[in-house]
């Protein structure tokens, strides 16, 4: 074990503490400090101060080391942000194909590096838009994809063998990225050239975000497919994207958040181990992660710092992987949309600006960093520009890229980190105990502890030992408003036409043979991906597919956990 | 008046997963003693009517985060006067911008609860506005 400090500066540590202390506790008798009980926006409590004393324990080389060295607590490159910064890669989708097109175009043209898209409620559930139960939602929370044609439009005047795309989509993961796959090649680019990321995590939408359709068993059978297909034809393609943000966003603490991302993570590489007889080695360097960046700058940072520690150690020492790559924990950082009031809009420029700095501070590889108006709705091209700008100018003009992981040795970000690893462990421990998060999520156990923080959070507020700036101290009586975009009822129409038009001009036989044949591989458990590209090319509508996939596999409905 | 505790309904329509919201205040009823049910996400309308007839509820208390809430909260509203459930009180919450509530109002929400609203402001609407009345058994 190499220690962090040599005996001699620890006893001379401890004894000018002891005087330190004396001091301070003859000050606070005479004038109280500002609260009895200091803590993190999660409620973790933070000390006065800390001092080598507190990392006395830690192993120079086994807790910290150097960057791209393992345990990657300090980044998994080598040379960090100095040789490449982090991609800016801001969420957007609205409207119909043709909408989200346009923003793209102009957000590659302000100097974004990365796609990523937003999907309606409609794709993002597995329904098309002429569905009843799409009344209403088409276009608004995201772009609305139907059928391939949508998709050729989505993508159209976008180099696919030098842009990476992201698509945060779920239970409907093998159709849209069937649809990508079916666009690249329309391009002329081999699957071998793409890269991007699926999000592909059904875990934490029974934890966390609720968008279902089949019942977990199931989910994790077609996550296993892409993550076969993927290790075999698409090789630089994330198929995953192993999501902490809605566990955050639901509620949870920072602690929960990395304990349940991890352990889903885990969960997944067991699964494609078993079912696939995949070596961890051939997939993992694919797996890539999502985390929030909340308002709570040093917790965020730490939390990052830890993730890393842990999924390194799960990944060399649990599953026995051999190649480094597969112990990087390689993620991407929204900053927190929970933590934006609709209140005195124009704050939330504030709070995205440091969050995103955390995220930088914790060594991101990418970053969406959210618009002040998205309390509202989708947010207007202005307000995405300064998010991004945002970005940019923590980039390149602060300086805080210049050299990796700066805060590294600090005592409290040190002792904070192990906290983080520390409280995570509690909680992966726990689950693996219960049986793994499958049984976790069957006994409701994630969403309750979620449940429970996010309440606890709503008391402090309402107590007001919580602040938030705007909604319970600082409240201006007079509204302040911001510019408002308004999806157009018009989009609705617009996508109802286009639908219908494929329909009209498809080859229904086509379509009836691609989805016989999908639905014969979903019963004989042979991996779909090939038979969904196939239906997708025949213009199968998403929901067509994903009608099969309900019909052999079963629905999951909402248990309603409260 | 009745000694009957007033029976709340906290409902999500359309297909939002976005129920954190929701989760708070079903919790926040019930320690304030009603007798709440929550429907989990993705109802559809006509789900959400039956169940409360069916429930027998007072209120029911919607929400909604996806922008769809012009379409789903009015169905709400004019399924339960197809059915002649009117007696119940529907209020909504969520994503909501202020250009929208005068059309919620116009449609019969009784009141709209934007982000940020303390829980206790609307515990004190609900009391104000919603009676509980002897039902005939």
């Amino acid at each position: 074990m190499l220690k962090y400090f040599a005996e001699e500066l620890l006893n001379k540590c401890s004894s000018l503490r002891k005087k330190w202390e004396d001091e301070v506790k003859k000050l606070i008798e005479k004038r109280p400090e500002r609260r009895q009980r200091f803590s993190t926006v999660s409620d973790h409590e933070i000390k006065r101060l800390y001092t080598p004393e507190d990392i006395k324990d830690l192993d120079f080389e086994k807790d910290i080391n150097f960057p791209g060295e393992y345990p990657f607590t300090r980044g998994v490159h080598y040379t960090g942000y100095r040789g490449r910064l982090w991609t800016y890669r801001m969420f957007s989708g609205l409207g119909t194909a043709k909408d989200t097109n346009e923003r793209w175009h102009l957000l590659l043209k302000e100097g974004q590096t990365g796609l990523s898209t937003a999907f309606d409620f409609p794709t993002l559930m597995g329904y098309d838009s002429d569905s009843p139960r799409s009344a209403g939602e088409v276009g608004k929370c995201g772009v609305a994809i139907d059928t391939l044609e949508d998709f050729l439009v989505l993508v159209e005047g976008i180099p696919l063998g030098e842009v990476t795309t992201s698509m945060t989509i779920n239970p409907p993961a093998t159709v849209m990225w069937s649809m990508y796959i079916a666009c690249a090649q329309k391009q002329g680019v081999s699957l071998d050239k793409i890269g991007g990321t699926i999000q592909n995590d059904m875990l934490k939408e029974f934890i966390a975000q609720k968008t279902f359709m089949l019942p977990p068993e199931p989910s994790m059978k077609l996550i296993s497919d892409t993550i076969e297909f993927g290790t075999k034809y698409v090789p630089k393609w994330n198929t995953i994207s192993i999501s902490g943000y809605h566990i955050r966003e639901a509620g949870s603490t920072a602690i929960q958040e990395l304990a349940f991302t991890l352990r889903d993570g885990m969960e997944y590489v067991e699964h494609a181990m078993k079912t696939k007889k995949l070596e961890p080695d051939e997939f993992a360097p694919r797996l890539s992660f999502f985390f929030n960046s909340h308002i709570d700058f040093f917790e965020e940072i730490c939390k990052m710092r830890a993730a890393r520690k842990i999924w390194a150690h799960v990944m060399k020492h649990r599953y026995k992987a051999k190649n480094p790559r597969s112990w990087w924990m390689r993620f991407h950082t929204q900053t927190a949309g929970c933590s934006l009031t609709a209140q005195q809009p124009y704050n939330n420029v504030v709070r995205t600006a440091v969050e995103a700095l955390a995220a930088v501070l914790g060594g991101t590889q990418s970053l969406h960093t959210n618009s002040l108006d998205e309390v509202y709705c989708l947010p207007t091209e202005h307000a995405v520009q300064i998010a991004l700008r945002t970005q940019q100018i923590i980039a390149e003009e602060t300086g805080v890229a210049n050299t990796i992981d700066p805060l590294a040795g600090s005592y409290f970000v040190e002792k904070l980190t192990k906290e983080m690893e520390e409280g995570a462990w509690e909680y992966i421990e726990k689950i693996d105990n219960m049986g793994g998060m499958l049984a976790a999520i069957d006994a409701g156990y994630p969403q309750m502890e979620i449940a429970n923080a996010a309440y606890k959070f709503q008391q402090q507020i309402e107590e007001g030992d919580k602040v938030i700036v705007g909604v319970n101290k600082y409240v201006t009586e007079e509204a302040q408003e911001c510019p408002i975009l308004e999806i157009d009822e018009s989009v609705e129409r617009e996508q109802l036409n286009r639908l219908n038009e494929v329909k009209r001009k498809r080859d229904d036989k086509a379509v009836k043979k691609a989805l016989d044949d999908l639905r014969r591989v979903c019963k004989k458990d042979e991996n779909v991906m090939p038979y969904c590209i196939e239906a997708v090319k025949a213009l199968a509508t998403e929901q067509e597919i994903c009608d099969v996939y309900r019909e052999v596999y079963g629905e999951y409905r909402d248990p309603g956990f409260f | 008046m009745s000694d009957r505790k007033l029976r709340i309904m906290v409902a999500k329509p359309g297909l939002d997963g976005h129920d954190r919201g929701a989760r708070i205040l079903a919790r926040y009823f019930r320690d304030c003693g009603y007798e709440v049910i929550y429907t989990g996400c993705h109802q559809t309308p006509e789900q959400i009517v039956e169940a409360a007839i069916q429930e027998d509820v007072d209120l029911i208390g919607l929400s909604c985060l996806s922008g769809a809430h012009k379409e789903l909260f009015p169905k709400v509203v004019k399924l339960l006067r197809e059915k002649g459930a009117e007696d119940i009180v529907v209020i909504g919450g969520g994503i909501i911008p202020k250009q929208d509530f005068q059309y919620l109002y116009d449609q019969g929400i009784k009141e709209v609860f934007t982000p940020g609203t303390p829980l206790e402001e609307i515990k004190e609407w609900i009391d104000k506005n919603v009676k509980v009345e002897d039902r005939i058994l």
